[in-house]
């Protein structure tokens, strides 16, 4: 229980230091068990996020991004599990986190944001009393000062009008205001680890933009991590510092968003990065990666990403590159990175 | 530099009358009937053998406007005319077949218990369009025209993905041997890695067999890489037309310029902070008096409260056609802020 | 990209872009309960079909100088007041009770079939129409109304299919209508109408197959009611006239002695039991096979 208390918010962050990240995924496999064969959804994923950092997951559908996501939130659907590796927060494994104690750490340490605000809020409560439900039982705050807190939560987040808001229904507001209400619910206790999955993906260019920069304005501001799921390379861009890829539920690249956009490691990466149409060079042919995402059940051997990938050869049928640090803080999996990504080559 | 026009329409106004309330009903005041105006006069012809791109964010009326183009929807009122006659209402087989649509959920748009054989094979007994013992080749020419080989043609919607199952619909769609194509968001539900290559598809298509495409879509990025023309929407009205080059070379409706302003970009050192729109595109029901972006627009007059502005031309760059806009203000003053102070986000 | 050459080329023929990928769909035998119920449900068919083999004796052959015989070597089950041998009654009741049982939901699986489809893909009055009388019929117990209509009809075989036809048609009804309304927004239905297909081809073509399998799997839970309300209708007597060796008429009759013959009438409520069951497994199979994950 000492351990638990350590937790609470009240704890001075500053303590921690940048040493230790606040959150360590290591060598993590999700997947379904159906008797005696699994198949895999997350394959050996391994990443840290420090605090007050930016982290980008991207990938397509099948990637097994949001996976990870909620294997980080304890949210995984029924039937998928962790087959193995660890997920810790501070340092410590979540798995050894009695069930109580990862529901004190729900909220006030970590919280998360979903792609669809209309189902991840409750329809029957008025939004106000979803945001201040979190500090109330938290931080045990009065119920004055809950709605007090909720009302302050969603000027932050730019909900025009909030005192007349707090007393609407999830279904009276917008899809921007219901997303906005759900990170003001996510940000109540101030956590130090913001999950996001997508949360951005359902709402209009001109909303989707305000959101991102309260978003950021908000996790600056309350000193929040913040992982963010997508598969819009252009809104990892401008929203993360960090950025990993995941093709197949592998990782296949990681390091500084920047770095990776201007010289990508990994064939897949470079793939992507050649295929979304980029506003800026409005001429630029777009190149569309070859074949279909792989059947996670029927996963070939070797790279996944081998059969669609240009640059493979033999060995990438026979073997699974693993992630190698190919330059100061960024990683890649694939065995020809050196002599296909010279430094500053195209 | 002529153009053809295949489709024009004009004043195409769609309202849905709410459900007036019960007590209303059964008093018989009719004090309010409020209704959702989906399409507000729209004005625009098609121009054969164009992408035109319609773009405009939700409630916009994109995809009624797609759904009158069709005939599945019918107008309130205005005019439809399709290679100068007016199109009947309902419209027959033939005229029908014409205008075809691929839809945007690619999972949605296919029957799970329809081959793709005989999905093609029906349409085209059904229309004549080959001799019935020229269908499995005929078949098999659409299958590799949207780059299917010959094995797609027994296996049924759920064996393939999604990228796969919009090629499948586009062949659906083309069977008929239409000439117009109306494409909702086809491939805003599709991973990144594909939709370039659905993309290309649209463009070959076009370029080959000359095909005139109304490509509906939000993401502006796309609109660019792909059309001819753009046509902006906002709450049922086009607010600003022009080829594509012109468009984003110097939008002119304040509206637009906010849009291309929060488009998210690739690369990290572009300007996009300083536009940004306040507030939420208001209801469709409840259309703001005057000009309809007023609430929101960040350099509206007074005069934008009362005046409901009209499309009107405004001077082009040299190579470009007409720039038409629906704004009163000659050349909006630039946003405060806007290309000269670029406002990067702090510590990035 | 680069075309790919030797042996990437190969490997990615045998993965060829275009070439659909094979499903991953539970094959049939390792879906329990349809295994189960289908066992249990052929079974008692073969049971049915070969009763004048299996059966020992005549099950409506009266032998008044052996009634009321507890179970021996010769009558297994003993006999009844008839002096009938009660294992070949049972044998034969099963003809009767699965024939009225599969043969009385075909005619209400059509026509709400039907009925229910055309109210949900036009809409409008009829629509309205039939929900209103469906509601009607849903405002009463199944097997009040069922006896109340053998009452009326008379009883006999006829008129429970009669009766069965007229309150239970209403289920169908609801169960497609429902499901079409869904299947019509789908996109695949604009797409048929765009192809220029009369509403009658979309709707039974192209709407028909996606919807069926849930009244087929309702039809499953159907037979058990009317396996049901026959053997209720033969305990009232009101059922297939005696006789003919029914499971609900021997279960009244054995009624009388069942603190002296207790297998009298618990064996055949027993086998209404396990003829239940298996339809339902077999129901819950089909909806299995039937619903593989609509989407994707």
């Amino acid at each position: 229980m000492s351990n638990a208390t350590a937790l609470r918010p009240h704890a001075e962050s500053g303590t921690f230091g940048n040493a230790e990240p606040l959150l360590t995924v290591s060598n993590l496999s999700l997947g379904v068990r159906r008797g005696s064969n699994e198949t895999k959804i997350v394959d050996d994923v391994s990443f840290d996020v420090n605090a007050k950092n930016r982290f980008g997951i991207v990938g397509e559908s099948g990637s097994g991004k949001s996976m990870t996501l909620r294997a980080i939130a304890g949210l995984l659907p029924r039937g998928v599990e962790i087959l193995s590796g660890q997920i810790a927060y501070r340092g410590r494994d979540l798995a050894a986190f009695s069930a109580s104690e990862r529901r004190a750490l729900m909220g006030p340490e970590i919280a998360m944001i979903f792609q669809e605000p209309m189902t991840a809020l409750n329809p029957v409560k008025r939004v106000g009393d979803q945001i201040a439900e979190g500090p109330r039982r938290h931080l045990e705050m009065s119920r004055k000062e809950a709605r007090e807190l909720a009302v302050d939560m969603m000027a932050k987040t730019g909900i025009p009008d909030p005192a007349r808001r707090v007393r609407a229904y999830p279904h009276e507001l917008s899809g921007g205001l219901r997303q906005r209400v759900m990170i003001a619910m996510a940000l109540s206790c101030r956590p130090k680890l913001l999950l996001c999955d997508e949360p951005t993906t359902a709402l209009d260019v001109t909303v989707q933009h305000q959101v991102l920069r309260q978003l950021e304005d908000l996790c600056d501001d309350f000193g929040a991590a913040l992982v963010f799921v997508t598969h819009d390379l252009a809104v990892v861009n401008q929203t993360c510092s960090d950025l990993a890829v995941m093709y197949a539920g592998r990782l296949v690249e990681s390091g500084p968003v920047k770095d990776i956009f201007r010289d990508p490691r990994h064939p897949y990466t470079r793939g992507l990065l050649d295929s979304a149409p980029d506003f800026d060079r409005p001429n630029r042919e777009l190149l569309a990666i070859p074949g279909f995402p792989v059947n996670l059940a029927d996963r070939p051997v070797g790279c996944s990403f081998a059969p669609r990938c240009s640059f493979a050869q033999k060995s990438c049928l026979t073997r699974s590159p693993s992630l190698e640090v190919v330059a100061p803080g960024r990683t890649a999996a694939c065995f020809r990175t050196e002599e296909l990504f010279q430094e500053g080559s195209e | 530099m002529t153009h053809v026009s295949v489709l024009q329409l004009s004043g195409i106004t769609k309202r849905y009358e709410m459900p007036a309330p019960v007590w209303e009903k059964v008093t018989k005041q009719r004090v309010s009937v409020p209704s959702l105006i989906a399409l507000d006069g729209i004005d625009i012809d098609l121009r054969r053998g164009e992408i035109l791109a319609l773009v405009g964010e939700s409630g916009s009326g994109k995809s009624t406007l797609a759904k009158v183009l069709v005939g599945s929807v019918t107008p309130t009122t205005g005019e439809l005319t399709y290679n100068g006659e007016p199109m009947p209402v309902p419209r027959g087989k033939d005229l029908t077949r014409r205008i075809q649509m691929v839809f945007q959920d690619p999972y949605s748009s296919l029957n799970p218990r329809i081959s793709v054989r005989s999905l093609l094979s029906e349409l085209l007994l059904l229309h004549r369009i080959v001799p019935r013992q020229q269908v499995r080749a005929e078949c098999v020419r659409l299958l590799n025209l949207v780059g299917l080989d010959e094995d797609a043609l027994d296996a049924y919607p759920s064996q393939f993905s999604g990228g796969q199952r919009q090629r499948i619909a586009i062949a659906r769609a083309l069977a008929v041997r239409p000439d117009i194509l109306i494409a909702d968001e086809p491939v805003s539900a599709l991973d990144v890695s594909v939709q370039a290559t659905i993309l290309d598809l649209f463009d070959s298509l076009r370029e080959e067999l000359g095909l005139t495409i109304l490509f509906i879509a939000h993401n502006l990025a796309v609109v660019q890489h792909l059309s001819q023309r753009v046509a902006v929407m906002y709450l049922g009205r086009i607010v600003e037309v022009a080829d594509t080059d012109e468009l984003f070379a110097r939008p002119q409706h304040p509206y637009t310029r906010s849009l291309i302003a929060s488009i998210p970009r690739m690369s990290g050192d572009s300007v996009n902070a300083a536009e940004l729109l306040e507030g939420e595109p208001p209801s469709p029901i409840d259309v703001p008096a005057g000009c309809r972006f007023h609430p929101r627009c960040p350099v509206a007059v007074d005069a934008c409260r009362s005046t409901d502005p009209a499309l009107r031309t405004v001077p082009a760059g040299a190579l470009s056609g007409a720039h038409e806009i629906a704004c009163i203000l000659d050349d909006p003053p630039p946003f405060v802020g806007a290309d000269t102070a670029p406002h990067e986000k702090e510590n990035r | 990209m680069s075309t790919p050459t030797g042996i990437l080329a190969e490997y990615r023929a045998q993965r060829a872009v275009s070439k659909p990928a094979s499903r991953t769909i539970k094959p049939w035998y390792q879906n329990m309960p349809l295994v189960a119920g289908a066992i249990v449900v052929g079974v008692l068919v073969l049971i049915a079909v070969l009763a004048p083999v299996i059966a020992p004796y005549d099950p409506i052959a009266q032998n008044l100088q052996e009634t009321l015989q507890s179970p021996s070597s010769e009558h297994w089950l003993g006999t009844d007041k008839f002096g009938r041998d009660v294992f070949s009654r049972l044998i034969w009741g099963a003809r009767v009770d699965l024939r009225v049982g599969f043969i009385a939901v075909i005619i209400p699986f059509t026509f709400g079939t039907i009925i229910g489809g055309l109210a949900g893909y036009f809409g409008g009055w009829f629509d309205i129409i039939v929900m209103r009388i469906v509601d009607v019929f849903f405002a009463f117990p199944f097997f009040v109304m069922i006896i109340a209509l053998v009452f009326i009809f008379g009883a006999g075989e006829s008129s429970i299919y009669l009766a069965i036809a007229i309150v239970s048609w209403v289920a169908y009804a609801k169960i497609v209508r429902g499901e079409v309304i869904v299947a019509k927004e789908q996109d695949y239905v604009v797409g048929a109408q765009l192809g220029g297909m009369s509403h009658m081809r979309i709707l039974f073509r192209h709407i028909g197959p996606n919807v069926l399998s849930q009244a087929i799997i309702y039809a499953m839970s159907d037979i058990v009611m009317d396996i049901m309300a026959i053997v209720a209708l033969g305990y009232l007597g009101l059922g297939i006239a005696p006789p003919v060796a029914e499971w609900g008429s021997m279960i009244l009759e054995g009624q009388e002695f069942i603190t002296t013959h207790w297998m009298q009438a618990t064996v055949p409520g027993l086998i209404v039991v396990v003829t239940s069951l298996g339809v339902s497994w077999l129901g819950d199979g089909l909806s299995d096979l039937l619903n593989p994950d609509r989407r994707k």
